[in-house]
């Protein structure tokens, strides 16, 4: 009782000395359970979001590039494949194909260009509005909405491509018509539009005002052409695509099959190395991934063992110089009938109060931490794109 | 009180204190005068248990210390012991009256209860602190300080009291009001008084002056 009443004593009136070591006692202790718990849930996110991901086409190359893009919406994006993709895969009657197009983004959250089926494939719920009907409307997710502070009808413009590019994506300003329920998955930070949306966004579709009067020829009447920014019910009849709708780009295209012998067709039709599209399986792409993951923590484990036992020496030398420091204080107790015991009683108590302190600083954070591991790995794999 | 006989410790780098025979008796105020290094110092620690002679005997209020165990010559200097210091040797972090009760806090076989804790304020009020308890070391001046740390030595009522060079760092007034202070709270307690000292002005106040250099030998 006394070795506690002096060292708390001593740790008050040495308050600054005080917080530092608890402070940096707390963040030795912690680093290790945030890394370890954050590493899991990223690892679990991953795992799971491809897992509810069976089969994604789109062209041949990177198929990282392919699986993080067409299932996480990140910024690296594949090079484009065609909605002939998509169509092959209704001609073949094997499963249902979406079609994802997430070239571009509103309020930097990725637009992604898609139809109604991905949100019964994904089992998304609209909590507040409804689902997109029309040209130009989109639905976010509850991520981007609070982000964003938007909600059914607000309007959300698309982020222009580049500001000097005169030739380049118009914005489109968009109706929000709903908001979708928190899915801890990366449909919360998007925004969902009809994937023809997206494409009026790329240029391949478009809406203006009729003007070409008696006698005058096309391309004068062209230069007067001003493009409609905003779809509306006056407009929306003027809007037209031009092309063949099969060459159309989209992102990837996610595939649900009806069955594992249809997914397994599926699969063999796309194995030709030369042939313009390929198929993957997320879940393989993304274990092949955590597999690398998981060597790379061992890795950090292994830092953050040096890191923590670096961290526990200079905290131990502060607490030994504080020691020395003291000796005068020491001889004085020794003097006073003070044995080794009561010293080393004393210093116990000071460290004992020092990894207390620390530990009700820690355990907050990480109890927090825990209980929202999911929505912070989600974010940090939204940032990592 | 204290009584030193045939006492042998060797010290230092072949240094050799010895003391033939020294008593101090019951309320005697003794000064102990001598050069520096003639181990004035090493006899106090003698005197208090913290060290132990290697040949002769040691005796504090009848008890010879050396016969004791570690644990016993703590307990022994915690409860009969008092020591004032020449640097005063206050605890920063404490207040002036938590100095006071210092002993109490780290001493063996002390108990902190209510008695000490009015004695402690008694002292300090005596000693003209006592709107002062509050204040650490730091915040005290000088006089202020070694007032203190006289306070700490009388608050367990010990029975021997050991001051080494208790005044070194006073001014002439307070050199003189320290003393005061602690011959009238050991006369109270009938307290033996050894006092290391270099201060000549202040020998003709103790009962019996020492001089070192005719006492003991450093070989």
């Amino acid at each position: 009782m006394n070795a506690l009443y002096l060292a708390l004593a001593n740790l008050r009136f040495h308050w600054v000395r005080t917080l530092v070591l608890i402070v940096a006692a707390a963040l030795v202790g912690t680093v290790p359970v945030l890394t370890r718990t954050l590493l899991a849930q990223g690892e679990a996110a991953l795992t799971a979001r491809a897992e509810a991901t069976p089969l994604l086409l789109g062209t041949r190359g990177s198929r990282l590039d392919l699986v993080m893009a067409g299932a996480y919406f990140t910024d690296d994006l594949p090079e484009p494949a065609t909605m002939a993709a998509a169509d092959a895969v209704w001609e073949s009657g094997l499963g249902i194909p979406v079609p994802l197009h997430t070239t571009f983004t509103a309020g930097e959250a990725r637009i992604v260009g898609t139809t109604l089926d991905y949100f019964d494939l994904r089992g998304l719920e609209i909590a507040q509005g409804r689902p997109f009907a029309l040209l130009g409307e989109a639905v976010l997710g509850a991520g981007a909405a609070a982000r964003l502070g938007l909600g059914v009808g607000d309007t959300i413009l698309s982020d222009p491509e580049n500001l000097f590019d005169l030739d380049g994506a118009y914005p489109l300003e968009m109706g929000i018509t709903g908001i979708f329920a928190p899915t801890g998955t990366p449909d919360d930070d998007a925004v969902f539009v009809d994937i023809k949306t997206a494409w009026v966004i790329e240029g391949i579709g478009h809406g203006h005002d009729d003007i070409v009067v008696a006698g005058e020829d096309a391309a004068t009447a062209a230069a007067r052409v001003v493009q409609f920014a905003r779809i509306t019910e006056d407009n929306i009849d003027s809007f037209h695509f031009h092309g063949d709708p099969a060459g159309y780009p989209v992102t990837a295209v996610m595939v649900a099959p009806y069955d594992d012998r249809a997914a397994t067709i599926l699969r063999g039709r796309y194995l030709d190395a030369e042939g313009p599209v390929q198929a993957v399986v997320p879940a393989d792409v993304i274990d092949a991934l955590v597999a690398r993951l998981l060597r790379i923590a061992s890795l950090v484990d292994a830092v953050t063992v040096v890191v923590g036992l670096a961290a526990a020496l200079a905290l131990g030398l502060a607490l030994f110089l504080s020691w020395r420091l003291r000796a005068p204080e020491m001889r004085t107790a020794f003097a006073l009938g003070a044995g080794r015991g009561t010293i080393a009683r004393l210093a116990l108590a000071e460290v004992g109060i020092v990894i207390a302190a620390a530990l009700a600083i820690a355990a907050p954070i990480v109890i927090l931490l825990i209980y929202n591991a999911d929505i912070i790995a989600a974010r940090l794999i939204a940032l990592g794109t | 009180m204290i009584a030193v006989r045939d006492l042998r410790f060797a010290y230092g780098q072949g240094f050799a204190l010895t003391v033939p025979w020294l008593d101090v008796a019951a309320g005697e105020r003794v000064a102990v005068v001598g050069p520096s290094g003639s181990g004035k110092t090493t006899l106090l620690n003698l005197v208090s248990g913290i060290s132990v002679p290697d040949t002769g005997m040691v005796s504090l209020g009848g008890t010879e210390i050396g016969a004791l165990g570690d644990r016993d010559r703590r307990a022994l200097r915690a409860a009969s012991v008092g020591f004032v210091f020449q640097e005063f040797a206050l605890v920063d972090y404490l207040s002036a009256e938590e100095n006071v009760l210092y002993p109490y806090r780290i001493g063996r076989g002390l108990r902190l209860d209510r008695a000490a804790r009015t004695r402690a304020r008694a002292l300090l009020s005596e000693f003209g602190l006592g709107a002062k308890t509050r204040r650490r070391p730091a915040q005290l001046s000088q006089g202020e300080r070694q007032r203190v740390a006289i306070a700490r030595a009388l608050v367990t009522q010990p029975k021997v009291i050991l001051a080494d060079e208790a005044t070194g760092n006073l001014d002439p007034a307070n050199k003189a009001a320290a003393l005061d202070l602690l011959f009238a709270q050991g006369a109270e307690t009938d307290a033996a008084l050894l006092c290391v000292t270099h201060d000549h002005e202040l020998l003709p106040r103790f009962d019996r002056v020492i001089d070192f250099a005719d006492l003991a030998g450093v070989a």
